[in-house]
C-alpha cells in the first residue's frame, strides 16, 4: 500500500482547492444563499408547509444535495481531467501506485471538498431559516456517501472527457436537470401520479428523500431504499472505474 | 521457453546482471501502427546507454512501456529483477523518468511539485534530500516560484528534479537536450556523469549524435521499431567508422585522370581537393599506393589531413542500409 502516494495526490488536490478558494467554496455558498433568500425567505414565507415542515426549512436538504452533486462531479472530473490535458498524468502512470490508491487520492480530496461545502451551506442556511436535524448521524452518513459516490461519478466523467466541452456537458445537461427534478424544491407526492412514477427513475430523488428524512423524519421513499439506491449507484461507479483501469481506457495506450 | 531465451541472451551480451532486461517486446497501437517489433535489449548496471534513432523509430514507446505509461502488446520487461507488470511497485520505485515534453503543473511551486513526486513514488518526505537536488540543478533560488513563471530551461530542470526526487536507480532521459541551450546542456551532461558515479544507470534517447558520442558507454540504434544493433561506443566507431584522407592540391584539377578513377577517390566540386576514403579495419589502407600513383600522374599536393567519420555518418549509413 503506497500511503505516501495517496497522501501526495490528496494533498495536491486539496492544495488546488485552497488555491481556488473563491471559485471552489465561496461561489457555491453564495449561490445557495441566493436560493435561500429567494425561495426560503421571500417566496417561502407565502408557501404552505410541506409534510409539516415550513417551506424554507423543507428546501435545505435539497439545496445541500444540489451543491454536493454538482460540486463533487465538477471537482473530481476536473481533478483527473487536468493531468490528462496537460500531460502530467505520465507521472501518476509511472508511479508505483495502484488504481485503487489513485482513486482514493483523487476521489477522497473531491469528496472532502464537497463535505466542507455541504457543511458551510448547512451553517449558512441556519442564518436564514430555522430547522433541526432529527438524525444527525444519518445526516452525516448521507452527506459523506453522496459526496463519495458523485466524486466517483465525476472521476469517470473526467476520464471520459477529452475536451473541456465534454467535461461540462454531463453535469450541465444531465445532472442539473435530474437534481432540479429530483425533489429538491418540492415533495414528489405533489406531482400527478404518472409523474411520480417517472420521478422514481431519477436517482437523485432517493438521495434528496433520504437526506431530508435525516433532517425531519419525513421522506418520499423509504429511507432504506434511499440508502440502497445510493450504494447501488456507488457500486456501478466503482465497477466502471475498475473497468477503466483494467483496460486503460482513455488513460493508457 | 522464456527463461531459456533469457539465459541465451545473457550469455550473448556477456552481462550477467542486467539492470533492465527487455525480451520479445512488441507494441501495436490501437491505430494499427506497429511501434516496436520483437525488441530484445539489456541495459547493464551503472552504464550510460544511448538509444539512438530517427523520429518515430520507437524510442519513446520503448521507454514508455518500461516506465508503465504504455501497455506492451507482447513481451516482458524486468527492471532490477522485477517484472514491470506483475511486480510493478518495486520495479517502478527504481525508475525515474524525464519525458520529452515539458509537462508540468502551472500553479504549483517548484518545492511543492518535487515533494509531490517523492510522495507519489512512495517515499517519506526528506526535505534535506530535495534541497540538495534543487541546489545541484540550480533551482534552489526558484523553489518558491510557480512553475508557470519559469523559463523552458528551468522547467526542464524541474522535471529532472521530479524524476530524481525518489532516489531512483535507473534514470530515463527522453530527448533531454531537445530545445535546450548550450549552458543547460553542459550542466545536464555534468549531472548525468555525476549520477553515474553515484551508481545510477542512465538511459537516454537522443537525436543529437554528438550527445551519444560524448556521453554514452554503449549505443543502441533503433529504427522502425527494431533494434538494429547494440554496441560499445568505441567498438561501434571502430567497426563501422571510415577514415578519409583529404589532399589539398597545388593546382585544381578539371577531372580525375581515368587511370585514377575509383569508388574510393573523389574530386571535390571546385577541383582543389581529393578525398580518399578507406576502411580503418583493413590491413592495407592503400594510401602508399595512392600517393605513388598521384606522383606518377604529376599531381602535387600542398597539404593533407585525415579524419574519422562521426557517429552521425555511421548512424545515417546504418539507417539507410536498413530501410
Amino acid at each position: 500500500m503506497n500511503v505516501y502516494g495517496i497522501k501526495a495526490i490528496y494533498l495536491f488536490e486539496m492544495a488546488r482547492t485552497w488555491r481556488t478558494l473563491m471559485q471552489s467554496i465561496a461561489s457555491p455558498v453564495l449561490s445557495t444563499s441566493l436560493y435561500f433568500i429567494v425561495f426560503g425567505s421571500a417566496i417561502g414565507s407565502r408557501m404552505a408547509q410541506i409534510d409539516g415542515v415550513s417551506y424554507g426549512a423543507f428546501i435545505v436538504p435539497g439545496l445541500i444535495m444540489l451543491s454536493l452533486l454538482t460540486e463533487s462531479i465538477s471537482n473530481a472530473s476536473f481533478g483527473i481531467y487536468m493531468p490528462k490535458f496537460t500531460g502530467t498524468i505520465y507521472e501518476i502512470l509511472s508511479a508505483p501506485i495502484s488504481a485503487i490508491e489513485t482513486v482514493i487520492g483523487y476521489v477522497g480530496a473531491a469528496a472532502t471538498k464537497s463535505v466542507i461545502i455541504g457543511t458551510i451551506i448547512l451553517v449558512t442556511a441556519r442564518l436564514f431559516v430555522d430547522f433541526s436535524i432529527q438524525h444527525p448521524v444519518w445526516m452525516i452518513a448521507f452527506l459523506v456517501l453522496t459526496s463519495v459516490t458523485f466524486s466517483l461519478f465525476g472521476f469517470i466523467i473526467g476520464v471520459w472527457a477529452d475536451s473541456f466541452q465534454k467535461l461540462q456537458v454531463i453535469p450541465l445537461m444531465i445532472v442539473t436537470p435530474l437534481a432540479f427534478l429530483g425533489g429538491s424544491f418540492y415533495s414528489i407526492s405533489m406531482l400527478p401520479p404518472f409523474w411520480q412514477k417517472v420521478a422514481l427513475l431519477n436517482p437523485v430523488v432517493y438521495l434528496v428523500s433520504g437526506f431530508r428524512w435525516s433532517f425531519y423524519g419525513v421522506a418520499d421513499v423509504d429511507v432504506g431504499i434511499s440508502l440502497g439506491m445510493t450504494f447501488a449507484f456507488m457500486l456501478i461507479c466503482l465497477a466502471a472505474i475498475w473497468w477503466i483501469f483494467r483496460t486503460g481506457y482513455k488513460i493508457k495506450a | 521457453m522464456k527463461p531459456l531465451d533469457h539465459t541465451r541472451i545473457q550469455q550473448a551480451s556477456g552481462a550477467p546482471d542486467p539492470i533492465i532486461s527487455v525480451s520479445g517486446l512488441s507494441k501495436t497501437y490501437a491505430s494499427g501502427f506497429q511501434a516496436l517489433r520483437n525488441v530484445d535489449l539489456e541495459i547493464r548496471r551503472g552504464e550510460i546507454f544511448a538509444l539512438l534513432g530517427p523520429n518515430g523509430a520507437g524510442k519513446t514507446t520503448l521507454i514508455s512501456i518500461i516506465c508503465g505509461i504504455v501497455n506492451p502488446s507482447t513481451g516482458t520487461v524486468t527492471a532490477d529483477g522485477h517484472d514491470i507488470i506483475r511486480d510493478y511497485r518495486p520495479a517502478r520505485t527504481k525508475i525515474g523518468l524525464v519525458p520529452q515534453e515539458l509537462t508540468t503543473d502551472a500553479f504549483e511551486s517548484v518545492w511543492a511539485t518535487v515533494n509531490f513526486s517523492r510522495g507519489l513514488f512512495g517515499k517519506p518526505a526528506n526535505p534535506a534530500y530535495i534541497e540538495r537536488i534543487l541546489k545541484d540543478l540550480s533551482l534552489w533560488e526558484k523553489k518558491d516560484a510557480k512553475i508557470m513563471a519559469l523559463s523552458g530551461g528551468m522547467k526542464r530542470r524541474v522535471m529532472i528534479a521530479k524524476a530524481l526526487s525518489h532516489e531512483p536507480k535507473i534514470l530515463f532521459l527522453d530527448e533531454p537536450t531537445a530545445g535546450v541551450d548550450v549552458e543547460l546542456r553542459r550542466d545536464m551532461w555534468a549531472m548525468v556523469r555525476g549520477l553515474r558515479e553515484s551508481g545510477v544507470t542512465i538511459i537516454l534517447t537522443t537525436h543529437y549524435i554528438e550527445e551519444a558520442e560524448e556521453m554514452a558507454d554503449r549505443i543502441g540504434v533503433i529504427n522502425k521499431g527494431e533494434i538494429i544493433l547494440v554496441e560499445n561506443k568505441h567498438v561501434l566507431m571502430q567497426k563501422l567508422g571510415k577514415k578519409q584522407l583529404t589532399l589539398h592540391l597545388q593546382s585544381p584539377l578539371e577531372a580525375l585522370p581515368a587511370a585514377l578513377q575509383s569508388e574510393h577517390l573523389q574530386l571535390s566540386t571546385d577541383g582543389a581537393e581529393l578525398i580518399y576514403t578507406f576502411d580503418t579495419q583493413s590491413e592495407e589502407t592503400g594510401i602508399a599506393t595512392l600517393l605513388r600513383r598521384l606522383n606518377e600522374h604529376g599531381i602535387d599536393f600542398k597539404d593533407l589531413h585525415t579524419s574519422e567519420s562521426s557517429l552521425e555518418d555511421i548512424f545515417v549509413s546504418l539507417v539507410r542500409g536498413r530501410s
